[in-house]
């Protein structure tokens, strides 16, 4: 078995001309549980649409050890219409739609099945008939999140699941997101530093590059050499900068 | 006074009577595609846009439904093209189609010798003048589309879900989008003959408003735009016969009613009657 399961290597991607990510580059590592963290605008969203291939880099290579139906994806959830007319078990079978393309004659008795199993074991499968528009921000991030499951992923990406639902669920999102990381790798794409980095085990820095910091404690003076700063000042001595760790915690291996 | 089981033994309200049959078809479901993707505006630039395939077709002395038809494809693909490559503002683009066409049409239709005459029946449609050529093309768009669309249903409302998603999942994001646009192009382009290019966009959006009171369901909002299509263009022609008013029109105001009586009827359910 490969040690990594995908290689960045010298990423370079620009967005309406103008360079977002240069010379970037990360691995990402079996069952690691990886947070990406850095400024608004910095490329965090960018390198995952070139991870997903949905951006074409200018230059650099993006080397997948696993194929790339075992990649399960959470968009940000603005990205979604809300009223189109869609019931929930449709939006969480169509997670695995790129397997079936041509299958059209095959009953979808299985999809439909694994679908429900997903949705039950999320706590909703009251609600699978409804449709989309109809559902509470949480409870549309858990069918969105059922979504990205379905072709039972190796490596799962989620692009800031914790905007738009409250705090009770922010926590269950990630007590989730802690079991299923027993079965497979996470990258998860986060604006709030101090929370991620409770439950992740690395962290990556993105702004303009990508730093890689192999373990989910990270202090002010590496986030300045890193070249990170975070928009959330909350103390510090270097001006723009910021700790991930919460305020009463000392900067060096205090975990909760 | 003819009953209405009378007119069936004229060979122009048979005619007139499967046009608006197929048109229901067509329109129902290529219009649940259209209202739930959010692309009205884009087919109103395929609409205007083939009214310069209209004026060619009348300069060249071509069926003028073949230029429009032409025209209503290309526009079509422009429309995406200049969106996704040539980073023109989607509204923009269709604009400069729309503009396109109908400035093309105007000119041409100014050039060509001699009078125009059937020009208001693209303009304002004339269900009651429809050839058995042009009910033949009709009826085989609506069997392709039944057959396209329940083949590959899940692929066109993946797609036109989440195609950003749609495309991560490997499904060919691109061919699916250029199919349904040619798709949506001939539909409008075989139905002009029906409502005319100035209604066209009500025959692929009410039916869909009204459809979407009942369901919120991509497959069932289909099924009921046809029906609701049906009932509207049916009801709308045999007004249009008895009252001698222009067909085309008469069938919209049918749609607007049909759609206005459902949504008051909701309304009031949902705010008198459920009140304790």
């Amino acid at each position: 078995m490969n040690e990594k399961l995908v290689e960045i290597k010298n990423l370079s991607v620009s967005y309406d001309q103008q360079r977002v990510l240069e010379q970037a580059n990360l691995d990402i590592l079996p069952l690691d549980f990886l947070g990406i963290i850095g400024p608004n605008g910095g490329g965090k969203t960018t390198l995952i649409k070139a991870l997903l291939g949905l951006v074409k880099p200018d230059a650099g290579s993006i080397k997948f050890h696993i194929p790339l139906k075992k990649v399960g994806y959470l968009p940000q959830i603005n990205q979604v219409d809300k009223r189109f007319p869609i019931t929930v078990l449709d939006v969480v079978q169509s997670g695995k739609a790129g397997t079936r393309f041509l299958n059209v004659f095959r009953k979808d008795h299985t999809d439909r099945l694994y679908a429900e199993k997903l949705l039950d074991e999320m706590g909703i499968s009251g609600i699978r008939h409804k449709a989309i528009g109809e559902l509470s921000g949480g409870q549309m991030q858990r069918v969105f999140l059922c979504r990205s499951l379905m072709n039972q992923p190796e490596l799962l990406i989620l692009d800031e699941p914790d905007t738009f639902v409250d705090n009770q669920f922010e926590s269950e999102l990630y007590e989730k997101l802690k079991e299923l990381n027993k079965r497979m790798a996470i990258l998860l794409v986060s604006h709030d530093v101090g929370t991620i980095s409770y439950y992740v085990k690395t962290i990556a820095c993105v702004n303009r590059q990508v730093h890689y910091h192999p373990s989910n404690v990270i202090s002010n003076e590496q986030l300045a050499s890193y070249n990170c700063p975070l928009q959330i000042v909350t103390h510090g001595q270097i001006p723009h900068t910021v700790l991930s760790m919460h305020e009463n915690h000392d900067h060096h291996g205090h975990h909760h | 006074m003819d009953t209405i089981i009378d007119l069936f033994s004229y060979d122009f309200f048979m005619n007139a009577f499967w046009a608006s049959f197929f048109a229901a078809v067509s329109c129902g479901i290529v219009g649940t595609y259209i209202v739930s993707r959010r692309i009205v505006f884009v087919s109103g630039g395929i609409t205007h846009a083939s009214f310069g395939g209209i004026g060619i077709g009348y300069f060249l002395g071509w069926s003028p439904l073949l230029g429009a038809a032409i025209f209503a494809i290309l526009s079509g693909w422009g429309i995406q093209l200049f969106t996704q490559k040539g980073k023109v503002r989607e509204d923009s683009s269709i604009a400069i189609w729309w503009s396109l066409g109908m400035a093309i049409g105007i000119i041409f239709i100014y050039l060509s010798p001699g009078y125009a005459p059937n020009l208001m029946s693209y303009l304002f449609g004339s269900v009651l003048t429809v050839s058995t050529t042009e009910l033949y093309l009709m009826g085989a768009l609506s069997l392709v589309l039944v057959l396209f669309f329940s083949l590959f249903y899940r692929l066109v409302l993946y797609v036109a879900f989440d195609e950003e998603f749609a495309k991560t999942t490997g499904l060919p994001v691109n061919l699916i989008n250029y199919l349904l646009i040619s798709m949506i192009a001939i539909t409008i382009v075989l139905n002009i003959r029906v409502v005319g290019i100035i209604l066209i966009l009500s025959l692929l959006t009410l039916p869909q408003a009204t459809a979407n009171l009942f369901t919120k369901d991509f497959k069932k909002m289909m099924m009921i735009s046809v029906l609701v299509a049906f009932i509207g263009s049916f009801a709308g022609l045999l007004f249009s016969f008895y009252v001698d008013i222009p067909s085309g029109a008469s069938i919209i105001f049918t749609l607007v009613l049909v759609f206005g009586l459902m949504k008051l009827a909701f309304y009031i359910r949902q705010n008198i009657l459920s009140r304790d």
